[in-house]
């Protein structure tokens, strides 16, 4: 299963070279929040798309008719599309599946949908006749697995997959799974999250999940750092082409990467909180690598969940103790949620495609606003910089609420031991 | 000014995280840990909310971080520690 | 690498727990009712399938009542009948041998209207600290997870209607991987007026006031579908352990698939059809080998025919069983788990539940609808169909298990 097309809807840059130019760069997207206004909450930041749906070619209907998650997703896929050169008309649909990641659905439109329906809270009893004709694909996310199927003329398995925070890299191994059981030739598979909205503000704030750091915004997400105090909110999409590696070949396909392995574990302790010794979360390293048939020594890249909260950043350094023994510290790890923040279910999809672009330009993205190392967090972070290396291998791991914990292995598809 | 008693506390408590059934919280808990009374860091957020909703107090991250009811009160009461007769 | 069904809980509105629930549906006694959860009397459809008689606090610990919303409570209720019908110790199994894989529609809607009222009405200090996941679409399999110790591989699958089989399909995929135990199906519920408004704007739903009347799958006068809540969840096992500790098994998930229907511009026929075909194939058997259906029917005119159609072009006209007990319960967003229960039952009791209270299909429909009482028959294959709203597809062929067969055979 390999990769042969990207695309990227993601906050500082909308396409995958302004994404690749901005993770390189170091550079962060967080700002104060403008949305809506964040007065009332603790955590007033996150990191936003300053996406015109016109500017990127969606029709009048299309706006009307989609959530802004969803438009997201469709200009990823775009995008994605274009950029593997499949020409899928000339395929069968029924050989083309579609798999999207969200763990929060069209929040945004339902929360603007809710207020109008309840006029502004007043009323349990909400009144239906105010409500917009598209209210139920709002209402079920699985509308949005539909739209993106609809661009590549997918007529296979279709779903949208949610589990939290770990949808975005468990759509992608459901996709490579159904590409390797024989059902589908290609898979449009990625994520798509647009949370940013006074109700998920609400949540977080009220389990202190993301960050007061409001007086600083441009670096108020600083994952392994001592100071760190909470994630920082985030949007965007990130879509791929997946085919079978001979499908792709034939084709003379550009292949940025295989996927060589994937697993998902559940912790069974805590819908919101982790354990220190990350055992579930190694267990998945450990059987993603095994799938992969790579050695912890070969591993020349980590993206890390890196959620900039104090817990996770614990929790996931000993993930990689536990299953990489010396290596974890010899191999470069880095979180781009300190660039782009925590799209919640889209940033598995958009941490795989900055992985491909990794493998593609040998360049690992850098940790931004890593100053002071956190002595609990001792591995190499690639503070600040980006650093030109080999990254043949690479390792992507997730983290999200209900105790899920997933990790997808990417490695050159010549590479891959026997 | 002490703001916040121990039977306050558990009465929160109760009625926004639930009470698990194995546990007594009648008796004197006020330097037994949270997880040993059943409740996790999320149970003292949503008492937190409460409290700060209902008494018209601002708390501090350091009263999620208390470990005992003991702790606790002593956050939320601004350094005064529990009386015997407010337990 | 075989999967078997080795546990069933069941959440309906015509019964709590599966005998409850099996003993209604042969009886041909539904739950459908007036609407008793809030006032629907400014509404157009003002009948559902209420679960009426379910106190949380009779079935779960007091401490996740502030942190669930009603669809969870239902789900774990489902969950914990499930692993005990299965006779499964957790704990004995390896530390990430059981995985949890489930269906999602609109999450845990209820506490999401209450907290979203709070924070509009209120002010945020007023939302619970709960909301950051009870609303969300993964809170059933993360719970479930949480409540019995299972570590292995999970998932959460939004496909509306058809979820529930595409649940079951996906927890074989990790079953034939190597995890022998995936606790799999779909339990939902959106029975609050900000689940019931959305689904009105859909134009599906029915708005006759005799819950009779309300639900008339293939029926001549068929006038949308009932929503309910509920569902079942399933213990799907690794067909060589649920022998080798001598589980019963209600039988083998032997085939599966889905599809995405073609855009509705395009002139390509509807997908149902060609899904039920691939879950044949999937499966290994031709269609005369199939015992009885179990429909999608969605009551809607259009819909009905483009079922009715394929299953004509499938097993030729009155070519085979057909039936849609859900319209006893409405249309479940757990996306039809509960109906891969009620065919697993059918096939162990061999008998066809009706589809209570239709009378009999309208002309139109050459199907051989089971109505009236349940059917006696002999069944070893049964296949499942669902749809979900945009076009998603699902198929699923259950097979008894030998064991049944012969009880079945010893009997005779």
């Amino acid at each position: 299963m390999v990769i042969t097309g990207l695309g990227a809807v993601a906050p500082g840059g909308i396409g995958i070279k302004a994404y690749w130019e901005l993770l390189t760069a170091g550079r962060s997207a967080t700002r104060t929040i403008t949305h809506y206004d964040p007065s009332p909450f603790r955590s007033r930041v996150a990191a936003e798309v300053d996406f015109d749906p016109v500017r990127e070619g969606l029709s009048p209907q299309e706006i009307r008719r989609l959530d802004r998650a969803a438009q997201f997703a469709v200009v990823a896929a775009r995008e994605a599309l274009a950029d593997s050169g499949l020409a899928v008309a000339a395929l069968d649909p029924g050989r083309i599946g579609t798999t999207l990641g969200s763990a929060v659905g069209c929040t945004t439109s339902l929360e603007q949908e809710y207020v109008v329906v309840s006029d502004g809270g007043r009323h349990w009893e909400v009144d239906h006749g105010y409500a917009v004709r598209d209210l139920y694909r709002h209402f079920v996310p699985s509308s949005m697995a539909v739209e993106v199927a609809r661009l590549a003329g997918a007529e296979g398995p279709a779903a949208v997959v949610s589990t939290g925070c770990t949808s975005g890299l468990d759509a992608l191994g459901h996709a490579a799974e159904l590409i390797r059981e024989g059902s589908v030739d290609v898979m449009v598979a990625g994520a798509t999250e647009a949370p940013i909205s006074p109700i998920t503000s609400a949540c977080f704030d009220a389990i202190h999940a993301t960050t007061p750091r409001n007086d600083d915004p441009e670096h108020a997400s600083r994952p392994f750092d001592r100071t760190r105090n909470g994630l920082v909110l985030g949007e965007g999409s990130a879509v791929l082409m997946l085919e079978e590696l001979e499908h792709a070949r034939r084709r003379g396909a550009r292949i940025y990467a295989e996927i060589a392995g994937f697993a998902s574990r559940c912790n069974a302790y805590h819908m919101t909180g982790l354990k220190a010794d990350g055992v579930e979360m190694a267990a998945a390293i450990t059987a993603a690598m095994d799938e992969a048939r790579l050695g912890p020594d070969s591993l020349d890249y980590i993206n890390a969940h890196g959620s900039s909260t104090k817990m996770n950043d614990r929790h996931e350094t000993a993930a990689f103790k536990v299953s990489l023994g010396e290596h974890a510290y010899r191999t470069p790890v880095s979180s781009i949620k300190s660039m782009i923040g925590h799209s919640l279910g889209a940033i598995g999809a958009l941490e795989i495609a900055a992985c491909a672009l990794a493998m593609e330009h040998s360049t690992v993205p850098p940790t931004a606003n890593l100053h002071e190392p956190d002595p609990d967090c001792d591995l190499d972070y690639v503070p600040l910089q980006a650093r030109v290396q080999r990254t043949d291998a690479v390792l992507s791991v997730g983290s999200g609420f209900g105790g899920f914990q997933s990790a997808m292995v990417l490695a050159r598809p010549d590479r891959r031991m026997p | 000014m002490s703001v916040l008693d121990l039977p306050t506390l558990t009465r929160i408590l109760r009625e926004n995280a639930g009470a698990d059934e194995s546990v007594d919280l009648s008796g004197d808990i006020l330097d037994i840990p949270f997880p040993e009374l059943g409740y996790d860091s999320l149970a003292l957020l949503q008492a937190i909310g409460v409290i700060q909703r209902d008494f018209g107090v601002e708390l501090d991250d350091d009263a999620a971080s208390a470990e005992t009811p003991r702790e606790f009160l002593t956050v939320v009461n601004g350094g005064e520690q529990p009386s015997a007769e407010s337990v | 690498m075989t999967a078997v069904v080795t546990g069933i809980g069941v959440a309906a509105p015509n019964g709590l727990g599966t005998d409850a629930y099996w003993r209604a549906t042969l009886a041909g006694r539904g739950g459908l009712r007036p609407l008793t959860r809030f006032d629907a009397s400014s509404y157009p459809s003002r009948v559902a399938g209420e679960i009426p008689d379910f106190e949380a606090a009779e079935h779960l610990p007091s401490r996740l009542l502030p942190q669930t919303d009603r669809m969870t409570r239902l789900a774990l209720f489902a969950a914990e009948g499930a692993i005990a019908d299965a006779g499964l110790r957790p704990e004995e199994l390896p530390r990430y041998g059981a995985g949890v894989v489930t269906a999602a529609s609109g999450g845990g809607v209820e506490f999401g209207q209450r907290e979203l009222q709070a924070l509009w009405s209120q002010g945020k200090d007023h939302v619970s600290a709960y909301q950051s996941f009870a609303w969300f679409y993964a809170v059933n399999s993360g719970q479930i997870s949480i409540r019995h110790g299972l570590r292995g591989p999970s998932g959460v699958l939004v496909t509306e209607q058809a979820g529930g089989i595409d649940a079951l399909g996906h927890a074989r995929r990790h079953i034939r991987r190597g995890t022998p135990v995936v606790v799999s199906g779909g339990v939902d519920g959106a029975l609050c007026p900000w689940g019931w408004a959305p689904q009105i704007a859909t134009g599906l739903l029915s708005t006759a006031a005799d819950p009779d009347r309300a639900y008339l799958p293939f029926a001549s006068d068929a006038g949308g579908y009932v929503p309910g809540e509920g569902g079942a969840i399933l213990v799907l096992e690794d067909d060589e352990q649920a022998r080798a500790r001598g589980a019963r098994r209600y039988g083998e998930v032997a085939g599966y698939a889905a599809t995405l229907d073609p855009a509705p511009d395009s002139g390509r026929p509807p997908g149902l059809l060609r899904t039920a075909r691939l879950a044949l194939d999937d499966a290994g058997i031709g269609s005369d080998e199939v015992d009885v259906v179990f429909a999608d029917g969605a009551a809607v005119p259009e819909l009905d025919r483009i079922e009715s159609d394929a299953l004509t072009e499938l097993f030729g006209p009155y070519g085979v069983p057909v039936t849609v007990p859900k319209s006893m319960t409405g249309r479940l967003f757990g996306g039809a788990a509960l109906d891969i229960a009620t065919a697993l039952l059918a096939i162990r009791d061999g008998l066809i539940p009706p589809t209570a209270p239709v009378d009999a299909p309208a002309a139109e429909h050459r199907i051989d609808l089971v109505t009236g009482a349940p059917r006696p028959a002999r069944l070893r294959t049964a296949l499942v169909l669902a749809r979900g709203y945009g076009g998603f597809n699902s198929a699923l062929v259950l097979r008894g298990c030998n064991d049944t067969t012969d009880s079945e055979e010893t009997a005779r």
